[in-house]
């Protein structure tokens, strides 16, 4: 199927707010920089129809891409049977605003990015880690965390290793 | 690792009112190990002594990092961690990834091998209503409801390891079409249930839809209104309970769902009721879509057969060479994804579960994110709990329907 909405919607946030349009897979995209993405999704949701936020997340180009981090939005409109996407490039310092005044469902989705990117939202009105302990040190979907793993302990070795397994008393 | 800290008032502070710090109000905890939260979900609970002020869930006891996981292994062997987001709707969770797959990659499905995934995700969507349905019920003190519910579903499991050897983790779709062909005998049980099954929703309905204990604590609890259910991002059933006919199988169908004929059942009241009213009768859908499927099913193959994406078959790799070295590459290396990504949505039991899945080039997803509908949709528990008895919490959290290792991931 043909989006026209959603081709039409990218052409008008381009006019107004700059960005660069793409495509990929019949899936209309457009590339916004980080001040604007609140005023977009303003424009979004009252003037263009898109009602709901389906997805908002991040993907981390480190070391290959500057800015390090894409956010990705997914925008989606019952209305007119539409979808777009949006990526908003960002440094590591950057602190793109928040658009949970606009979507509330991006209250908890930017709690992710927080927790698990290091993305701080300007303007979030609680923005704590949702899914890590709250104690975790690191943002594990970064590509510089490493994954991590679990050494097989054997009978020749398994002394060696639990010496050193973290413990709860430590 | 740091040593464990504890979390303190001040951290919490600005979600409890000011009555909770004056101490006029009590702050209280349900689970995460507590019977009616439908797995490790932990409330903090603002009370009025038995009025709700503030409800403050706290997630991610199950959370299991297959996100970061999936980025190590090869999109094959990444599929087998999707089983375990969802685990009512394993092969949903299967089929919407090879669909994200299939979509980044640009591979087509045999027809026959579109309508076996239809079918056998629409037989998942009828277990998973049920464990709703029986979990719910069993939340309200309905008790008999649950036991039958599990009865049937059992038949469904069954089913489910007749295709693919195992009873929930199934993996059994693969890009490209399935693992293999159904056995023979899988038609005639799947025709068995689709004759049996209706008069088990009437037995159902008849314990619940006019009992006036049920309605008593469903009606006029939780309700939500249309625009608000939107801006809080629901999908699913638990929007349709509010209103919009909102369901990606009508609106933006995929693997050949605009062939069947089925209603999207809806309710206007956006009660806890309401919700229960709509998904009641998507099991009627859903058996509608399987009858069509079934009676419609074509014959061919049940994978794709372009080698740079699907392993050949074990007959071929002894006589030609072609095929032992695309086994081989395959096997060891996996197909490479082109530089893209990708957002590929479909209606799930709960709502919209899409996937975000980007390629870099070669064998492994570069970042594979899932938007599934029990984390959004449980996010506006906060909002539905708001005022009710901590009874009717039960009720509320049993209607959005979340399944906390989807939540969680």
């Amino acid at each position: 199927m043909t989006d026209d909405h959603a081709r039409n919607t990218i052409l008008a946030l381009q006019k107004a707010h700059g960005g660069e349009t793409g495509e990929y897979a019949g899936d209309p995209r457009l590339v916004l920089p980080a001040a604007e993405i609140l005023n977009a999704a303003a424009a979004l949701r009252n003037e263009h129809g898109f009602e709901y936020l389906s997805g908002l997340t991040a993907v981390d180009y480190w070391p290959s891409q500057d800015p390090r981090f894409h956010l990705i939005y997914i925008f989606s409109s019952f209305r007119h049977n539409s979808r777009i996407e949006i990526r908003v490039p960002i440094t590591e310092d950057e602190t793109p605003p928040s658009i949970t005044s606009e979507y509330w469902s991006a209250n908890w989705q930017e709690r992710e990015l927080y927790d698990l990117f290091g993305v701080r939202f300007e303007g979030h009105p609680d923005l704590r880690r949702i899914l890590m302990p709250h104690d975790w040190e690191g943002h594990p979907l970064r590509k510089d965390y490493p994954l991590g793993y679990e050494e097989v302990q054997f009978s020749f070795n398994k002394e060696e290793i639990a010496s050193r397994k973290p413990r709860p008393s430590d | 690792m740091s040593s464990l800290q504890e979390v303190t008032v001040d951290e919490i502070r600005h979600l409890v009112s000011q009555r909770a710090m004056d101490g006029e109000t009590v702050l209280l905890n349900m689970g995460p190990q507590h019977p009616s939260t439908h797995g490790v979900l932990r409330l903090l609970l603002e009370l009025d002594g038995e009025q709700i002020v503030n409800c403050i869930p706290d997630i991610g006891f199950l959370h299991t990092g297959i996100e970061k996981n999936m980025e190590a292994k090869t999109y094959v062997k990444a599929a087998v961690m999707t089983d375990r987001l969802d685990y009512l709707n394993t092969m949903g969770n299967n089929f919407v990834y090879c669909l994200a797959i299939e979509k980044l990659v640009g591979l087509d499905v045999p027809p026959r091998a579109q309508a076996i995934r239809v079918i056998m995700v629409e037989l998942q969507r009828i277990a998973s209503h049920l464990v709703w349905l029986g979990t719910h019920a069993l939340d309200l003190a309905a008790m008999s409801v649950f036991l039958y519910c599990f009865r049937e579903r059992e038949i469904i499991l069954d089913m489910i390891e007749m295709v693919s050897g195992s009873r929930m983790m199934a993996t059994y779709f693969r890009p490209g079409g399935l693992w293999r062909e159904v056995p023979p005998e899988w038609e005639d049980h799947v025709r068995h249930f689709l004759k049996i099954f209706p008069a088990r929703v009437e037995q159902y309905e008849n314990l619940l839809t006019n009992n006036p204990l049920f309605k008593d604590r469903t009606i006029g609890i939780g309700v939500i209104g249309e625009a608000d259910a939107f801006r809080w991002g629901l999908t699913g059933p638990t929007l349709r309970g509010s209103g919009p006919a909102l369901d990606l199988r009508k609106s933006r169908p995929y693997s050949g769902y605009e062939q069947y004929d089925f209603d999207v059942p809806t309710h206007t009241d956006g009660d806890v009721y309401a919700r229960y009213l709509v998904r009641m009768r998507e099991f009627h859908e859903s058996m509608k879509i399987i009858r069509q499927a079934l009676d419609g099913l074509p014959s061919g193959p049940v994978q794709s057969d372009n080698r740079k994406f699907v392993p050949p078959p074990r007959s071929e790799l002894g006589v030609s060479m072609e095929a032992l070295i695309h086994h081989f590459k395959l096997w060891t290396e996996g197909f490479p994804a082109p530089k893209e990504s990708v957002y590929m949505p479909v209606e799930s039991p709960r709502g919209e579960l899409g996937v975000f899945l980007e390629g870099d080039g070669g064998p492994k997803p570069y970042r594979c994110y899932w938007r599934t509908p029990s984390f959004v949709n449980l996010e506006c528990l906060e909002f539905l709990s708001k005022g009710h008895m901590v009874a009717d919490l039960v009720a509320i959290i049993g209607s959005i329907d979340i399944v906390l290792g989807d939540t969680d991931r």
